[in-house]
């Protein structure tokens, strides 16, 4: 059990090397740079093949039950006091552990991501030998195998959020590795941020789960699904489950969230191999049959991840037919190929689905890693139009990249004809009448893709040589570090179909045995539901039905006629070629050719980044409305209030100075002061003058009392006269003294 | 030693304040090592506090209730009690009283973490007057340091109050063009609230009074008297509290003091103003508004508005933040954001909101003063703060501008980060209540995306365009140092915060029951379906009733 016991080193050797290189990484040389950071995920790889073979034992010896290792508590607290009550009132403890979890299903993801991701380091110590940053770029790498590893191991909803949401940043830290330029750092934003939305929807869905089944462990959820506790069409199951598929859409580069993938080619290739082809993109399906239990009882989510996964398919390989970026075609591709994957799981087939990932990791990061190495002898050359005859001169390239064309075409025996057959087998089997419809876009898209696959081999490798002469002079095949790559992953693309052999066909589709302890159950729960899925279900006793193999020949033949048709059209393009559709529909072209504009709508409609007339719409017309009301109504009214303030303070002002300071206070003293101006006339200090009006006043009241008013009169007429004139006579005196 | 502790780390700023009064202003590099001598001795000394909480983080604590003509203690909410009530200025009731739990004592060591880090971070920055600044700033920590732990509502109001006064005069004296307008309008906002607030502790005061005959401003006599104030007298007490938190929190509507008191700010004064002074609002909330008025905080129209407002300001504060052009106004705006998600968890009123707001309310501190060190290190080699002014910054400063994609990613909740783990648990708490207020909050998370990601890739990516971003060099030693604590303490709660949700559990769980006393207790209610537990047969057993909760009874 040495490697089962210590199965947390997995992630966390990855983790290790991308802090090596956080710290020391500036000053280390290449070569010990790519020990580090590529031994850490070669022993990460080794290690996980062990688990996986010490897990096949112990399951056998365990019922089939998952591996779990509860390395400590992480959100919230182990007391058993940190509760919330779930949706019937009953105290659920808020508990997530750093937990690690083995199971088939994961197994399957943890070799072939930590398989394709160890050939993929290897073939960058080529492929970026001659770039700057190159510690930086390792030191993602093994970050994002970190973040990768972690999502598949984690034994609950919230540790695999961590790896989901570290995925999503090493792929924007890597599609903005050429930082400079300024497409490469706004796919990266677009790549984050749409998958935010996203990760929006896988919180929400993994709070309702918490909420309906009071926890967020894998184990719980699963046995609580399967108990029979909840009906099915339960509503809040469902909601929870559409949920977790928002997420699952934007990891998974589905409709309407798929945006970001095409444009995630900014990155250097190996990224685009390695996150957005063979691991990183197939998360959303890992959650989706992670949380098969949950998704069966709820019908409504299952038909719209069908009714997506299919839409999604045939929309995204229209668009790969036309485009002429090397890159974009292979993404345009994976975008399809995941929707068939959300098909397979949409109808049930959960085990198609994982077949379908597992052989899609080999044959496209395979194309990738072949496109890069094209891309690497055309001295950085993207665009197919100056492309043409290199098959002579890269001949490991063009052979091993054939392979993986035939692989994703699905030619017999090649590893994507046996999964997406079964893919498309399942859609026609499971469910009659509109279910039939899926199968038929399934089956369009099957020739959609192996035409547009062999276009892009004949206008790559065949025809006339179309580029520059400084070009086609340094045109090389490239180093070993590179081929040996691309050698596994053909060999890979050519078996890993025998793993799915369907019984049909004489095999005995051991993938779907393997994982069965993952998903049978879910065969009896939907065959309860629906009869016709337990049909589906129970479909290993009726594989002798001629229908699977006329369907078979069907599928056969339309990548057939793919082929047929793109090698008629390309195979002497040359200078100037010009593509049929663009000459028979023109209009149509163009709306394909510009992925139908819907970047452009999104741009008008949801981000704002563009106006729509003299109207900014989206995120960024509520901000700029927001900013307007905040500096205008919220602050205005904050600063109005400032202002009215200061009015009353200035009309308080003018009150002040003048009605109360004037008239009050200096209004008084003014009456005061003119009384005593008067009072004054009366008092000029001559002690006679006093004795003598005193006298006077004596004598009037005297006479006021004897009824002698005219005397009075009389008698103050006469005083007044008596003291003026005493007084000018006073005054004169004075001035002939001083004069 | 442990009796004073609070004492001791309380007064430690103020003693060096008090120290630099002494040193001549001309020699300022002597003025600058000592400050920071003390604000780290005001870090080391709050360290002790750290395994001694520990260790009784579980225990009852005490609480002082008047019986029989003396105060006693009897088992409470609070740790390390100094002081006895009413013993200060007997004549009122007014008492030296502190003490702490487990939500004081996190935002207690944010708050000497953070004042050593903002000292730090002056060194260059501050050329002028450096004594005055140093001794308010230092001022300044005593009053936040008070804020958090005075049992006692006097002594709380003074704290309350004092810690404007500095806080005015960092941002009126070292701050940048409109100072002046930033400055009165920051001081005249918060004395708004603070006044209403003082009439509803007066009114609280007069209460207890009618009702015990006792003239007191202890706290946890106030919690005995103040729930059972009839509704229609508390609605009002309560909105005079709001007004006084929410302003400070910053609430929407009542947030535009903050764009400018933290754009005209000094770096350290925006990185304290963030990191601690908001937080006093949430802490009011936490420890006042809630439990005094139980009825109006679980009256379903009161707490419609208050979540609508946390609610709306998450959303509206990144949506403003996203079209600033300015760094620090934009650093400012997502705090609205950001403490919106720290108010919704608190009037979530669940055990697991309401930790997760505590830890957010630590988280915003960490990030969010980091932010704003980020954007004082361009800013004082270019004396700009423009966006447009930069791009390709990490063409030149690597180092830094590594630094400042862990940070935004922090700040932006990545998991594995601090920020994750509060609005996650802050989420999921408002989920248990209601799915609106969860799916409508989520929204700001993708914002936060948008706004830091575009920041990031104007100021860092590309090429350098503008010659005068050629010669910039990245960061001293000092600078790295500065980032150091709060790069740690971003992984440290990312990667294991088990310690601050078992900190935070016994408080948490105290104030819910006490507000939710009149529902039946969410601990200890008999489940009346079959549990999950049974049902999957996979995890530990049910829940027991809380250390407090039994303490209480």
């Amino acid at each position: 059990m040495f490697f089962l016991d210590y199965i947390w080193l997995i992630p966390l050797l990855p983790a290790f090397g991308a802090a090596a290189m956080f710290f020391v990484g500036r000053k280390m040389q290449k070569s010990a740079v790519s020990a580090v950071c590529v031994g850490a995920v070669v022993v990460a790889f080794v290690w996980a093949c062990g688990s996986v073979w010490q897990y096949t034992d112990w399951a056998a010896r365990h019922g089939h039950e998952p591996f779990q290792q509860i390395l400590y508590t992480w959100l919230g607290s182990d007391t058993g006091h940190l509760n919330y009550t779930t949706y019937n009132g009953t105290p659920a403890r808020f508990q997530a552990d750093a937990g690690f979890f083995l199971d088939p299903l994961s197994s399957v993801w943890l070799l072939f991501v930590t398989g394709v991701g160890m050939l993929i380091h290897i073939y960058s110590i080529g492929y970026m030998a001659h770039e700057g940053g190159y510690y930086r770029f390792f030191g993602y790498l093994n970050l994002f195998m970190f973040s990768m590893l972690t999502l598949i191991l984690g034994n609950n909803y919230a540790v695999m959020f961590v790896g989901w949401e570290g995925v999503g940043l090493c792929s924007y830290l890597l599609i903005g590795f050429y930082f400079h330029r300024k497409s490469a750092s706004d796919a990266a934003n677009k790549a984050f941020i749409v998958n935010r939305i996203g990760d929006a929807g896988f919180l929400l869905g993994m709070f309702t789960i918490a909420w309906y089944c009071g926890s967020f462990r894998f184990t719980d959820v699963n046995a609580l699904a399967r108990s029979g506790h909840f009906q099915v069409g339960d509503p809040i199951i469902t909601a929870a489950t559409l949920c977790l598929f928002i997420g699952a859409c934007g990891k998974s580069a589905q409709l309407p969230l798929y945006v970001w993938l095409p444009d995630a080619m900014e990155g250097p290739t190996p990224v685009s191999a390695l996150i957005h082809a063979a691991t990183m993109v197939t998360a959303g399906v890992y959650m989706v049959a992670r949380s098969n239990a949950l998704f069966v009882l709820a019908p409504t989510s299952m038909k719209t991840v069908a009714i997506v996964g299919a839409l999604t398919a045939i929309f995204a390989a229209s668009i790969g037919l036309v485009q002429n970026d090397i890159k974009r075609v292979l993404a345009y591709s994976t975008v399809s190929q995941l929707g068939y994957m959300f098909l397979a799981l949409g109808v049930g087939a959960f085990a198609a689905g994982v077949f379908h990932v597992f052989t899609h990791a080999f044959f496209k990061a395979l194309l990738f890693l072949g496109a890069g190495s094209v891309i690497h002898a055309m001295s950085g050359e993207q665009d197919m139009r100056n492309m043409g005859d290199l098959h002579g001169r890269t001949r490991v390239t063009h052979w091993t990249m054939f392979i993986a064309t035939l692989a994703i075409a699905g030619i017999f025996p090649f590893a994507g004809f046996f999964s997406k057959d079964e893919i498309l087998w399942q859609a026609w089997a499971s469910e009659g009448g509109a279910y039939r419809l899926l199968w038929l876009i399934g089956i369009i898209t099957a020739f959609m893709t192996a035409f547009y696959m062999f276009r892009l081999m004949f206008l790559t490798f065949h025809g006339q040589p179309r580029m520059g002469h400084e070009v086609e002079h340094h045109i090389h095949e490239s180093p070993p570090s590179m081929t040996g790559p691309l050698v596994v992953l053909a060999i890979g693309s050519v078996l890993a179909g025998l793993l799915g052999v369907p019984h049909s066909l004489g095999g005995s589709n051991r993938l779907e045995k393997f994982l069965e302890p993952v998903f049978a159950r879910e065969a009896h729960v939907l065959g309860a539901e629906h009869p016709a899925q337990l049909a589906a279900g129970a479909k290993e006793q009726e594989h002798t039905n001629p229908e699977e193999y006329l369907l078979m020949f069907l599928s056969l033949g339309l990548a057939v006629a793919g082929w047929g048709l793109a090698w008629r059209t390309y195979r002497h393009a040359d200078k100037g070629y010009v593509e049929p559709l663009a000459a028979a529909v023109p209009p149509l072209y163009t709306v394909i050719l510009n992925k139908y504009y819907v970047d452009e709508g999104y741009d008008y409609i949801f981000t704002g980044r563009r106006k729509l007339g003299p109207v900014r719409l989206g995120v960024m017309g509520l901000g700029e409305g927001s900013s307007w009301f905040d500096s205008r109504v919220i602050d205005g009214t904050v600063n109005g209030a400032g202002w009215i303030t200061r009015l009353t303070a200035k009309l308080s002002i003018l009150w002040d100075t003048w009605v109360i300071d004037g008239l009050g206070v200096n209004g008084t003293a003014i009456v005061a002061r003119l009384l005593s101006y008067a009072a004054k006339l009366l008092q000029w200090g001559l002690v006679q003058w006093y004795a003598l009006v005193m006298v006077l006043g004596l004598v009037g009241l005297l006479c006021a009392q004897l009824g002698l008013l005219l005397w009075f009169a009389v008698w103050i007429a006469a005083t007044l006269f008596l003291g003026i004139v005493y007084l000018l006579a006073q005054r004169y005196l004075e001035s002939r003294v001083r004069g | 030693m442990q009796n004073h502790i609070l004492s001791i780390i309380l007064f430690t700023p103020l003693v060096g304040a008090i120290l630099l009064l002494f040193v001549p202003k001309e020699s300022k590099d002597a003025i600058r090592w000592i400050a920071n001598l003390v604000a780290l001795a005001g870090f080391i000394v709050s360290l002790p506090l750290v395994p001694w909480f520990w260790v009784q983080r579980f225990e009852p604590g005490v609480k002082f209730v008047f019986e029989a003509g003396q105060w006693v203690q009897r088992p409470g909410m609070f740790k390390f009690v100094d002081g006895i009530p009413n013993t200060w200025i007997p004549s009122i009731g007014a008492g030296y009283l502190l003490g702490i739990d487990g939500i004081s004592f996190l935002l207690i060591m944010l708050t000497t973490l953070l004042g050593w880090v903002s000292i730090l971070s002056s060194w260059t920055a501050i050329q002028e007057r450096v004594k005055e600044y140093y001794i308010w700033f230092l001022v300044l920590q005593t009053g936040m340091l008070g804020v958090f732990m005075a049992l006692d509502f006097f002594l709380f109001f003074v704290f309350w109050e004092a810690m404007l006064v500095p806080m005015y005069l960092l941002i009126g004296i070292w701050g940048g063009p409109r100072k002046l307008y930033a400055a009165i309008k920051f001081f005249l906002y918060t004395l708004l609230g603070s006044v209403l607030m003082l009439l509803a502790i007066l009114f609280l005061y007069f209460n207890h009074h009618s009702v015990t005959g006792v003239y007191t401003f202890c706290l946890t006599a106030l919690y005995e008297t103040a729930p059972k104030i009839p509704f229609q007298y508390a609605i009002w007490l309560f909105l005079a509290f709001f007004l006084g938190f929410a302003i400070k929190v910053p609430m929407f509507p009542f947030h535009t003091w903050l764009p400018d008191a933290h754009v005209e700010a000094p770096t350290a004064g925006s990185v304290i103003l963030a990191g601690v002074l908001l937080k006093m609002g949430t802490y009011g909330f936490i420890r006042f508004a809630l439990p005094f008025f139980p009825s109006v905080v679980m009256n379903s129209k009161v707490r419609g508005w208050m979540i609508g407002l946390s609610i709306v300001g998450i959303i509206y504060g990144a949506l403003v933040s996203l079209m600033q052009k300015d760094m620090k106004k934009l650093v400012a705006y997502s705090s609205v954001s950001h403490l919106g998600f720290c108010t919704l968890g608190i009037f979530v009123l669940n055990s697991v909101g309401l930790s997760g707001s505590v830890l957010q309310q630590i988280n915003h501190g960490i990030s969010t003063g980091a932010l704003f060190l980020i954007v004082g290190i361009l800013y004082e080699r270019r004396h700009t703060r423009e966006i447009a002014e930069y791009g390709g910054i990490s063409n030149v400063m690597p180092v830094y501008a590594t630094i400042t994609m862990i940070m935004f990613l922090s700040s932006m909740g990545l998991p594995l980060l601090n920020g994750f783990v509060g609005e996650f648990t802050i989420l999921q708490g408002a989920f248990m209540e209601n799915r609106l207020w969860a799916g409508l909050s989520v929204i700001g998370v993708i914002l936060a995306a948008a706004y830091l990601l575009w920041l990031y890739q104007r100021v860092f990516f590309g090429t350098v365009t503008n010659p005068k971003n050629e010669k910039l060099t990245d960061l001293t030693p000092r600078e790295v140092l500065t980032f150091v604590p709060l790069l740690i303490m971003a992984f440290w709660i990312g990667l294991y915060p088990k310690p601050f949700f078992q900190i935070l559990e016994q408080p948490v769980n105290q104030i819910v029951q006490d507000v939710r006393g009149s529902e039946p207790n969410v601990m200890a209610k008999t489940p009346t379906h079959k549990s999950v537990d049974e049902i999957t047969q996979t995890s530990p057993p049910a829940v027991e009733v809380p250390v407090a909760a039994k303490g209480k009874k």
